[in-house]
């Protein structure tokens, strides 16, 4: 392995924020985090090129010690599931550096640092192979996030990121004593593919289990831990909610994934059904919620809860259907719930009203941005021949196989996903044209397309042809559903 | 054989919509555009004909999806008799909706010519999908395009019915349809059509392929079998050529295809048999055409009169293939067609006499057929068509339908035939009655005349729904082919 390309793409974001905090003039710093996040989406395409769909195993591997009494080390690796989030945290990497540049108009040095020590982090989170380094990122990650809510945030920016702050925390805590725990049962070591292989008495496993579900249920959100969701993403600036929902989100589905299916097989099985009724709650919650909404972004943000829900619903199918519908849901979560924050942003830049009584007729004044609203709203709904039809398709093909009344509980979500979807953008699209919006609104602009076309390019690849992105994870998810079922024991 | 055909009439539309769009200001060149490509469209599914008559079929796999999910066309009987009916009628429509959007001045028309010509592209792919997947996306595809097209007017009525459309067919396929589909993936592991019956013989329970069965009949909403009728009514407030698009070319059509489909290629007649869910059907689409003529019946305003109609024969279709006997499926089938060239026929002519006089109650339409007497005589032989009177097309469907439920050995349903045929006369030929002998409450202006651009292509259908009727060979022997 002659270039450690995992530390390169992990480090690159960071080395840019260390020498963003050196220039002075606002233009070079906007242009100078654009230049680093897509040198850092070329590396990553790079790192695709290079990667071995056939094997599940770790791939780039790279080992140094670091605390050599401890057991710990400084250990990068990714596998299928892990690659297919490091693409897109780095693909959204520099379309929030295009999201951020008029909407943040103060202090824009250091809210792209900010931004790329973000994505640093998030980077790390996925490739870390070690427990302990996994748990640095994973914390360390609170802090940029809380700085870009709680300083360039709307009026109750303090409040929310307090609050997204404190149940985070919180959650991480239960994960700290779960990391301890594993380490003293699982042979004193971080490693994580050690702790894979090791088999934990169901005990300890079932403990562990309501540890990391804490943890990781407050990431995703799962209700009831979901109300900090909707402050932290009606209070963050545009970037914010797009890294929130498209990748901090997507932390705890990977925790699950990472965790909780390979390293407690046996609890994982024993609790399935639990868990599918949660996601199942979730689902039809979170619809109802959106439903209720006249914010733009609590709406988006509450679809975001029922999305995840299926997400998860997916991932506790434990079968092959379900979980690669779970984790492709997973991608097209962030792409498309992605792109309708971005559009929110937009178009609240231009009128700064949130409030859907607020709109109408948006379709006579803004043609363009209108139609590709529709194409994200119509994939979020998973309209066939969009990419979360797809993942829908496949997650309740798997759900049905699993628990009937679960897989119907889902379909209702979909329903619910429609209504809330179609109305939004009927009140906000269609009809006569609203008194606030006759003069002021224009239409999308070239930095702004650039930033919307390669989002809709992955709507309809992933809605069209998702095989490559399915072949990435695919030897990936057939070694978990082997590792679950052969210690866990068939459903 | 394998050509890239099916996809080439599917593209034919979709460029004329582009070519609409980028002609906007050039108002002759853009009208010129949706004949053009219909009369392309339709030799495009003509040149296939030959090959599926002879037992072949056109196959194009484009790439795979999912692990036994292709998107890929193939053009079979079924599709044929679709894709025929639609590219056939998209020529005589294209024509009409000039000269009606013209004669009213409407607005928005660059709009409304390329979601139309969308709405083509959506049900020729359709009816050549290969599978489950394909068709979907083409039709949530047609329910999209057409949306604006029935809140074309932009009016407080075209918002309310509009809205009714969207949430009837999209609610449809969000909830049951999309349960179906899921279920037939997990249950069978693909979603291809098969001669025969993709669910033939696999491994569930009865009663799980009763309920999915069930969520196909009404998740298939556009086939506005009862109660997932009332989005037809409300689309009403479209323009006419919308409404004939709706009810004849595409809309509706794609519905009930889509309920043969089911039938024949994903469950198979004899699965549909041996569960008893044929019969079943059968019931609830008998209520559907009794109830929706009663309506129809009490209706006043000549193009919900029209649309209640359309409940009740699309009901027919579906009647026809549940049956289960070969001729009531080939009476089914073929009644795909007939309806079509009749109903669009009724649909111009209350077109006809709105841009000509504004009237749209029948009430109002005394004595009119003295001023409009082509519209009104092409009127006449669309309903004769309707009730089923030869040498009109409705006559050979409704005589298959007939043999084929006493074949079955089906007797009420025989009845239900005979009572609906009366109940057709009885709302469609006061009408005639009326136009012609009835006489006018005031005298209408001389304005009230014929239109050309919309009396040629109403004549050009009616002519159509009498020429299937003496020679149906060429649907019947397609309907044979899918029955075999």
């Amino acid at each position: 392995m002659a270039v450690p390309l995992l530390s390169l793409i992990v480090f690159t974001p960071a080395v840019g924020a260390a020498a963003l905090m050196f220039m002075r003039n606002d233009d070079v710093v906007r242009w100078t985090a654009l230049g680093v996040t897509i040198l850092d989406f070329a590396l990553c395409i790079a790192m695709l090129s290079g990667f071995d769909t056939s094997t599940y195993g770790m791939q780039f591997t790279e080992t140094r010690p670091w605390v050599p009494t401890l057991g710990i080390t400084y250990a990068l690796g990714i596998d299928g599931i892990s690659a297919l989030f490091v693409f897109l945290t780095a693909l959204l990497g520099w379309i929030c550096v295009l999201a951020s540049w008029t909407a943040i108009d103060r202090k824009v040095k250091e809210f792209m640092v900010s931004l790329l020590a973000m994505q640093a982090l998030m980077l790390g989170v996925f490739c870390a192979l070690d427990l302990f380094l996994f748990y640095v990122f994973w914390e360390a990650m609170l802090i940029p996030m809380y700085v870009i809510i709680g300083v360039w945030g709307g009026d109750g920016r303090v409040y929310a990121a307090f609050k997204f702050f404190l149940y985070t925390l919180a959650g991480s805590l239960m994960f700290l004593i779960g990391v301890i725990v594993l380490y003293f049962h699982g042979g004193e070591t971080f490693d994580i593919r050690t702790l894979m292989a090791q088999d934990l008495p169901f005990q300890v496993q079932s403990w562990l289990f309501f540890a990391f579900l804490i943890a990781f249920a407050v990431k995703v959100p799962m209700v009831p831990v979901h109300t900090w969701l909707p402050d932290a993403h009606v209070q963050a600036p545009t970037a914010g909610s797009i890294i929130l929902a498209a990748v901090l989100l997507k932390m705890g589905a990977y925790g699950f994934l990472r965790f909780s299916l390979p390293m407690l097989p046996e609890a994982t099985v024993h609790y399935s059904t639990l868990m599918l009724v949660l996601s199942a709650v979730a689902i039809v919650y979170g619809g109802l919620l959106a439903l209720a909404q006249d914010d733009l972004k609590k709406l988006v943000a509450y679809s975001s809860i029922s999305h995840m829900g299926l997400v998860t619903l997916g991932i506790f199918t434990l079968n092959l259907r379900g979980l690669e519908g779970g984790i492709l849901q997973m991608f097209n979560h962030g792409v498309t719930t992605g792109a309708l924050f971005l559009f929110v942003g937009l178009i609240y830049e231009r009128t700064h009203t949130r409030s859907i009584a607020d709109y109408g007729g948006l379709m006579k004044v803004a043609p363009v941005y209108t139609a590709l609203l529709a194409l994200f709203a119509l994939s979020s709904m998973a309209l066939p021949g969009t990419n979360s039809f797809v993942g829908e398709l496949l997650v309740l093909s798997g759900a049905f196989a699993a628990n009937l009344a679960v897989g119907a509980a889902a379909v209702l979500g979909a329903l619910l996903g429609a209504a809330y979807l179609l109305g939004m953008y009927r009140k906000v699209a269609l009809g006569p044209v609203s008194v606030g919006l006759r003069f002021k609104v224009r239409d999308v602009n070239a930095r702004e397309m650039a930033a919307i076309l390669p989002l809709a390019v992955f709507v309809l690849w992933v809605g069209l042809y998702p095989r490559p992105f399915l072949e990435i994870i695919d030897a990936s998810v057939k070694h978990l559903l082997a590792q679950v079922h052969s210690r866990g024991g068939a459903q | 054989m394998i050509s890239i055909r099916p996809l080439l009439a599917v593209a034919v539309a979709v460029l004329a919509a582009l070519a609409v769009l980028l002609l906007n200001k050039r108002v002759k060149l853009r009208d010129a555009v949706s004949p053009v490509a219909s009369i392309a469209m339709f030799a495009i599914v003509a040149s296939m004909a030959p090959t599926v008559l002879a037992g072949g079929t056109v196959d194009l796999r484009l790439f795979e999806i999912l692990p036994g999910i292709d998107f890929a066309f193939r053009v079979d009987a079924l599709g044929m008799v679709f894709a025929t009916v639609s590219s056939l009628l998209w020529i005589a429509a294209s024509i009409y909706s000039i000269g009606y959007m013209r004669h009213l001045n409407e607005h928005a028309q660059t709009r409304f010519f390329a979601c139309f010509a969308t709405s083509l592209a959506a049900a020729a792919g359709g009816a050549f999908a290969a599978n489950l997947f394909t068709l979907v996306i083409f039709y949530e595809l047609l329910s999209l395009v057409t949306y604006p097209l029935v809140y074309h007017h932009e009016d407080e009525e075209g918002w309310a019915g509009s809205r009714k459309y969207l949430v009837y067919l999209m609610g449809a396929s969000k909830s049951v349809l999309l349960a179906a589909l899921a279920l037939t993936y997990q249950i069978a592991g693909s979603l291809d059509f098969v001669p025969g019956g993709l669910l033939a013989g696999v491994n569930a329970s009865a009663q799980l392929l009763t309920v999915v069965y069930f969520c196909y009949l009404f998740g298939f909403a556009k086939a506005a079998v009862m109660p997932m009728h009332a989005w037809l009514p409300a689309a009403m407030v479209a323009p006419t050529p919308v409404s004939a698009l709706l009810h004849a070319v595409a809309v509706v059509k794609m519905g009930v295809f889509c309920v043969l489909r089911v039938v024949f290629h994903v469950f198979g007649v004899g699965l549909v048999g041996g569960l008893g869910l044929g019969i079943a059907t059968a019931y609830v689409a008998s209520f559907t055409i009794l109830m929706a003529s009663i309506y129809a019946l009490t209706r006043d305003d000549l193009k919900a009169r029209l649309a209640y109609s359309t409940v009740s024969q699309l009901s027919y279709v579906v009647l026809g293939a549940v049956l289960l006997s070969p001729v009531a499926m080939v009476g089914g089938i073929i009644h795909i067609a007939a309806h079509a060239f009749s109903k669009i026929t009724l649909f111009f002519c209350a077109g006809s006499i709105y841009c000509a006089s504004g009237k749209r109650n029948i009430s109002d339409m005394a004595g009119i057929g003295r001023r409009l007497p082509w519209t009104m005589g092409a009127f006449f032989v669309g309903s004769l068509s309707m009730i089923g009177v030869p040498p009109a097309a409705g006559f050979i469907s409704k005589w298959y339908l007939v043999l084929g439920s006493a074949e079955a050995g089906e007797t009420p349903f025989l009845i239900v035939l005979l009572i609906s045929s009366v109940l057709n006369a009885a709302y469609f030929l006061p009408v005639s009655y009326a136009a012609f002998f009835g006489t006018e409450a005031q005298e209408s202006p001389p304005t009230v005349r014929e239109i050309p651009m919309l009396t040629i292509p109403l004549v050009a259908t009616a002519i159509l729904s009498v020429a299937m009727g003496i020679f149906p060979d060429y649907f019947v022997a397609l309907a044979e082919r899918i029955v075999r």
